[in-house]
């Protein structure tokens, strides 16, 4: 919510002409009423030698919430406004940069009516924004600003001095210095602030692009990061908002445990999990899922943590398969899986083959009897081993399908992942990763308890020393008994 | 048996007995006066008429095309009434043999007894009603003829069609003095309520039947206190006295002190009896030998014996079923054969195991009713509740112990077989069917929509989109459901304050419960930390016995059943903690239990909200502490240059100082700790302990009980709760209430609960009151309602807040915590107390303002 754009001077061209420029008198303390709240712009020192403006944006933090109220359009697009403790009255976020454009109106598009010679000259300036927030830390603003021909000063602001534990925040104390035309060190800042904020307070409207371009121009197009701050730019589409709000209730369940919504809700993996990103190894798990499922005859199955419905989509293209089911816990992954599905459009004999419902694997459900085979792909490891008994009983005692395929990582593979820190899981949910010898220890008894044969298959390239980074079994079953709960509970 | 005649019989006319629960069918051509019968001797809404489902289908009662669409719906809503247990009567002519097929495969369908009333009137009188009828007076002669030729053709075939009951009616005369006389069915004894004995399995085990008797108190077949024992059936074979063991039944049965109900052994004796051929195996031979030296008379005896047994029995209000393998709801109080068969011998895979006995369905692993079901007919070494069901055949002829319940008491009695009177052909399992009370949860149990029946608020509904987001939660986060018997309600604030720079304030609560009715209150100190439940059991053994898990000895969760710690090691060590103290204060025994489940708080706060404190708390304190120092400078600068910008800088000072504050405020609930060290654990209430609920226990006895636990505790683990107690109705004593309230939180306390002396307290009008409210501290709201909110034109704006809902849902949410103890208490099966602790789950996502 604040900072200063400095100058220095000489007598025959006084710092003070950044007066003229800002179109603000250096002697006048002014307020401009913002839909963001009131913009003062006062100068801390003004003389031939170094002049400073100072741009004080005070928000109303109450106001910042109670907008939001309504939900609907106009409210509050940023889940961050919707708290009361929030950063936004210190921080520079876009908040800054809209009232910096709505203030500074005129120097932004390069237009001095008093005294048109200064436009277009570079002026040595120091820009400082005392508390950045920073999705990126102090190397993206360095690398965001740097090529822009400013000298970086870009440091951490620690989180709580009496707990240094708890490391930096996202905030930095950015110091700019640099021979620069005030218009387009305006625009910088206009357009840099909000990317690295990450956050928009509010609803980007397809005029945003126009905006960008405006803003942009001379500089953005060439500048290295140029598609990092289109994106961020625009990050925040209507529908991904939508989405949002359709996990209300989960939010609240996340407030409960003093959690970050993030915590809950991470079913959806959005950066190794995408359709539009294929994992090679996604794909030929795929392909392993549907030979073996071929391969067992299997007409009519089910994917139990279908997530995305990729597994879905893609047994939807063979009509080897007439009944497909996916079922998932998450209901914003089936929300997602329905619309990549095209659900809603798709005829009714495509339709009648598939179908998705909420379900959980930590219960038993009638719903689930009767197929011929049921995937559980990349799923086990998603939950606490405590409780994989109860999905043990759930498909192999309860649902009984004649096949069931299950794969999980090899987590012996791991070391041969470059990006993969030694000790680490390849995903944050991941409860657990087995060894080769662990998952069949355990498949191998499922088997026993429950009367199915097992056997296992690599996934991906099978490793002389560490195996395939996928390991999948394939269980078949041999006794059409139901078996009963204490024994799949007593041996796990 | 008590019948209830429907309709006077004004003259001597036919009485037509009528089971209560059965499906009538009418049958009589047009015009036989069919609709007016049915008006006659049924409630308007027993009636389904094919003439009113054409009209609802086609806008037209005789458009005869509308037929096949109008008797699909007839049938539907017919389906509907019998699996609701409503006697149906259908009023259409049924005179073709095809549509009363139909309406027996109904009946059957729903187990219940189909009935056919024929009207038989002659021709002429039809067609002159039908005359007398504007819509039908064009109807064809010969229409009528032939719906006459039909009638006479069905009227030879109906009992072989399958009506149970047949009640012809000739002629108009008959029809105008018939009566109808509602009977209840032979296995309705709802009106029997004991108290009850119910015994297991017999065959022919004389000796320990005698001794059992004699346990429980009977005296030569009678009971002094007047108790009814209750034979579960298979009486005979295998055992050395079978006559021994029917005679004693028979005379108790006879004289009215006990009920039996059939075992398969006793049908297939009685088959046996009637001359039928069956095997004389699995110990029928012992008992046709056993019988040899019998009377003839005797003989005869038991047949009619045999014969007049009823499959089950629906006792005690409908409570209790009893019956031989077990019955599921849908059959409870039903009459039909596959009812009659699966009373006898249970359900059935359709395959035999390695001994080449048939495989039993687990039906027990489904039951959701509530009666509770007591069979036996399946050996097992200990009679074990399942799912409110139990089975009592516990092996005595196999040398096993013969086993009684007695009811409503629900106390086990048994005596040891004497020896091993005949060899089992497999060795008896070792669960009862379906196993222990750890079974995975039934889906079907918690997902969509639902409405939990509670004790204190009624029926509490759940909406589908809040069931979902608790599924997810649950599914993916909880620890175990069976060691998440509970689930902390949330609590309402008090009324907003309008006390100068208070939005919250103790005054407010106080007064709310003087208004309520509630005199004496405690005020407990809240402490800033996270809420943890801990289940704590005395041992190992303890764990798997009362709550089948394995490898554990309880569990410490948070508000939404997650684990506190990931690790396990650190839960065991705060458990052991915990247990030692208890075991140091004498709780284990002076309780009677070897668990408890207590509710607390685990400090400090930045153990598990570490990452929100960073993420949002920490970082709005950073921000602020950032931007302030550069700000006032340059503010002060530029007023020094004589820039007319005091106010401003006047009030950014005010704002860096609200910032400070806010940051001191989060700071005093956050330290590091290691391992254990610096954690601490503050129980404010025991939940349950073995055998009750402790949610009705007043909080002073409460606290006095904790207060011991704590200080049996060296390790510095365990936290006190201070606490005040305070008269609503006394000044002195409010404002001691306040004041204390004032000292606490001006030290930076969170603040305190307000709560009423006693449990489940009711106000004047018979409504639940708050059962806490919380007043939080001026500072510590900083947290909540963010770093200015003090400042008075924030203040204004805040107090608009809307409580309504907040107050209404924990009302819900405590009303459903207290169900999941009781239940838990009661022992009753993990898919109820489940049912309310996910219940609480789910309406945590409703959406209220969450500063509450």
């Amino acid at each position: 919510m604040f900072l200063t754009i400095s100058t220095t001077g000489t007598p025959d061209r006084p710092a003070t002409d950044l007066g003229f420029l800002l179109h603000k008198h250096p002697d006048k303390a002014q307020v401009f009423s913002t839909a963001q709240g009131k913009a003062h712009v006062l100068y801390p020192e003004a003389d031939d030698q170094r002049c400073t403006a100072a741009l004080l944006l005070e928000i109303d933090p109450v106001a910042l919430v109670r907008k939001g109220k309504g939900k609907g359009r106009g409210g509050a697009p940023d889940a961050a406004l919707a708290q009361y403790v929030n950063d936004r009255p210190y921080a520079a976020s876009s908040l800054l940069a809209v009232a910096l454009s709505t203030v500074f109106k005129s120097a932004l598009r390069g237009v001095c009516t008093a005294k048109p010679e200064l436009v277009g000259r570079k002026l040595p300036l120091t820009v400082e924004v005392p508390a950045l927030p920073a999705r990126g830390g102090a190397a993206l603003v360095t690398k965001l600003f740097e090529p822009l021909g400013w000298t970086v000063t870009a440091e951490p602001v620690p989180l709580d001095a009496q707990f240094p534990d708890w490391g930096d925040s996202r905030y930095v104390r950015l110091v700019l210095e640099g021979e620069q035309v005030l218009a387009e060190a305006l625009r910088h800042l206009y357009v840099l602030l909000p990317v690295l904020d990450d956050a928009k307070h509010y609803w980007v409207a397809p005029d945003e692009v126009d905006k960008l371009l405006r803003a942009g121009e001379g500089w953005l197009a060439e500048h290295p990061e140029h598609k990092l701050i289109t994106s961020r730019y625009l990050s925040r589409r209507w529908s991904l908002t939508r989405e949002a709000m359709d996990r209300l209730e989960l939010v609240r369940l996340a407030d409960l445990d003093d959690l970050a919504v993030e915590e809950v809700d991470n079913a959806v993996d959005e950066t190794t999990d995408t359709e539009e990103k294929p994992v090679p190894l996604a794909v030929q798990r795929r392909d392993a899922i549907i030979e073996a499922l071929k391969g067992a005859g299997a007409h009519r199955v089910l994917d139990l943590g279908c997530g995305q419905g990729q597994l879905v989509q893609a047994l939807l293209k063979d009509v080897t398969f007439t009944e497909i089911v996916g079922v998932d816990v998450s209901m914003r992954a089936l929300t997602i899986a329905a619309r990549r599905l095209k659900l809603e459009r798709m005829g009714e004999r495509q339709a009648s083959r598939v179908q998705l419902f909420q379900g959980s694997l930590a219960y038993t459900d009638k719903r689930l009897k009767g197929y011929d085979a049921a995937v559980l792909s990349e799923v086990i490891e998603h939950l606490d081993l405590p409780r994989l008994p109860a999905l043990e009983y759930a498909v192999f005692g309860s649902a009984r399908p004649a096949t069931v395929l299950v794969t999980t990582p090899n987590v012996e593979y791991n070391v041969r992942w470059e990006s993969l820190p030694a000790g680490h899981v390849r995903h944050g949910d991941h409860r657990f990763e087995w060894t080769r010898e662990e998952f069949r220890m355990w498949a191998g008894q499922v088997a026993e308890r429950h009367g199915y044969g097992v056997e296992f298959r690599p996934v991906g390239p099978d490793d002389p020393e560490v195996g395939p980074p996928t390991q999948m079994a394939v269980f078949t079953i041999s006794s059409t008994t139901e078996t009963t709960t204490a024994k799949g509970e007593k041996a796990a | 048996m008590t019948n209830d005649i429907r309709t006077e019989a004004p003259r001597a006319g036919r009485v037509l007995p009528v089971t209560d629960l059965s499906l009538v069918v009418l049958v009589g051509s047009t015009g036989s006066g069919k609709s007016s019968f049915a008006r006659k001797h049924f409630k308007p809404t027993e009636v389904l008429s094919s003439d009113f489902f054409r009209g609802l289908v086609a806008d037209d009662e005789n458009d005869q095309s509308a037929s096949g669409d109008a008797f699909d719906v007839l049938h539907y809503i017919a389906g509907k009434r019998l699996a609701a247990g409503r006697l149906t009567v259908v009023d259409a002519t049924n005179v073709q043999t095809e549509a009363r097929r139909q309406l027996v495969q109904i009946a059957r369908q729903h187990d219940v007894l189909p009935i056919a009333i024929v009207l038989d009137v002659p021709e002429e009188v039809c067609a002159a009603r039908n005359a007398g009828r504007a819509d039908r007076a064009g109807m064809p002669r010969r229409v009528i003829q032939r719906h006459q030729r039909e009638l006479r053709r069905s009227l030879r075939h109906l009992e072989r069609e399958g009506f149970r009951k047949v009640h012809i009616l000739r002629g108009v005369e008959e029809i105008e003095h018939a009566s109808i006389s509602i009977e209840k069915r032979y296995n309705d004894l709802t009106h029997l309520t004991g108290p009850f004995d119910i015994i297991g399995d017999i065959h022919g085990c004389r000796s320990e039947l005698d001794t059992l008797l004699a346990t429980l108190g009977y005296e030569d077949g009678v009971h002094p206190q007047g108790r009814t024992a209750v034979f579960v059936g298979d009486l005979v074979d295998r055992g050395p006295d079978s006559p021994g063991v029917l005679r004693r039944v028979m005379s108790m049965v006879k004289s009215g002190n006990a009920l039996c109900v059939p075992g398969n052994h006793e049908n297939k004796f009685g088959r046996y009896l009637k001359g039928r051929g069956v095997q004389h195996t699995h110990g029928l031979a012992e008992t046709i030998e056993q019988m040899e030296g019998e009377s003839e008379e005797f003989r005869a005896e038991v047949r009619e014996f045999i014969d007049g047994l009823v499959s089950h029995y629906v006792l005690d209000e409908g409570k209790l079923v009893v019956c031989h393998a077990g019955l599921p709801e849908k059959y409870h109080g039903r009459t039909s054969g596959r009812v009659r068969s699966h009373a006898l011998y249970g359900d059935t895979t359709g395959e035999t195991d390695e001994f080449g006995l048939p495989v039993r369905y687990p039906w027990a692993e489904d039951y959701r009713g509530r009666a509770a079901v007591v069979y036996g007919h399946t050996p097992v070494p200990t009679a074990t509740w399942l799912n409110n069901t139990i089975c009592l055949d516990t092996g005595a002829v196999f040398g096993g112990k013969l086993t009684a319940l007695r009811w409503p008491e629900r106390e086990l009695v048994d005596v040891p077989a004497e020896k091993v009177w005949y060899e089992p052909v497999k060795p008896l399992a070792t669960e009862a069917p379906g196993g222990h009370e750890g079974r995975p949860l039934d889906l079907a149990d918690v997902h969509g929509k639902r409405i939990v029946e509670t004790t204190h608020a009624g029926r509490v509904a759940v909406r589908e989109e809040n069931a979902a987001a608790a599924l997810e939660v649950m599914s993916r986060f909880a620890v175990d459901p069976r060691l998440v018997p509970y689930l902390p309600p949330t609590m309402a604030p008090t009324a907003t304050s309008a006390v100068e720079g208070f939005l919250e304030h103790p005054a407010e609560a106080f007064a709310q419960y003087a208004a309520d009715g509630v005199e004496r209150v405690v005020c407990e100190e809240k402490h800033m930390g996270s809420r943890a439940v801990a289940l704590v059991c005395r041992d190992a053994a303890a764990a798997r016995e009362r709550f089948g898990v394995e490898g554990v000895t309880g569990s410490l969760y948070t508000r939404t059943g997650r684990p506190f710690f990931d690790d396990s090691v650190v839960t065991e060590e705060i458990l052991d903690r915990v247990r030692k103290a208890a075991d140091e204060a004498g709780l284990w025994a002076e309780l009677g239990t070897d668990w408890l489940l207590l509710d607390g708080e685990l400090l400090p706060w930045s153990l598990k909200a570490g990452g929100l404190l960073r993420s949002q708390y920490a970082a709005v304190g950073a921000a602020a502490g950032a931007v302030f120092p550069g700000a006032l400078a340059a503010l002060e600068s530029a007023v020094a240059r004589g820039v007319d910008a005091g106010e401003l800088l006047a009030r950014q000072r005010e704002r860096a100082a609200d910032a400070s504050a806010f940051t001191e405020a989060y700071r005093r609930y956050c330290w590091t700790t290691d391992g254990l060290e610096g954690v601490r654990f503050a129980p404010f209430q025991v939940l349950a302990v073995k055998g009750r609920s402790m949610a009705a226990v007043p909080h002073d006895e409460q606290l006095a009980l904790l207060d011991r636990l704590v200080a049996a505790d060296p390790t510095g683990l365990l936290q006190t709760t201070r606490r005040l107690y305070v008269d609503t109705g006394s000044p002195e004593s409010v404002q001691a209430g306040v004041d204390w309230w004032l000292e606490m939180t001006g030290r930076g306390g969170e603040g305190m609960v307000v709560k009423p002396l006693g449990a489940l307290v009711r106000d004047g009008k018979g409504r639940l009151v708050q059962p806490g409210i919380k007043c939080r501290g001026r500072e510590y709201l900083r947290i909540i309602y963010g770093a200015e909110y003090t400042r008075p034109e924030n203040l204004e704006r805040l107090r608009q807040r809307y409580l309504g809902h907040k107050r209404s849902l924990a009302l819900r949410e405590y009303a459903l915590g207290v169900e999941a103890l009781d239940r838990l208490g009661a022992g009753e099966p993990l898919w109820r107390v489940h049912e309310a602790v996910f219940a609480v789950l789910a309406l945590e996502s409703e959406p209220v303002d969450p500063r509450l």
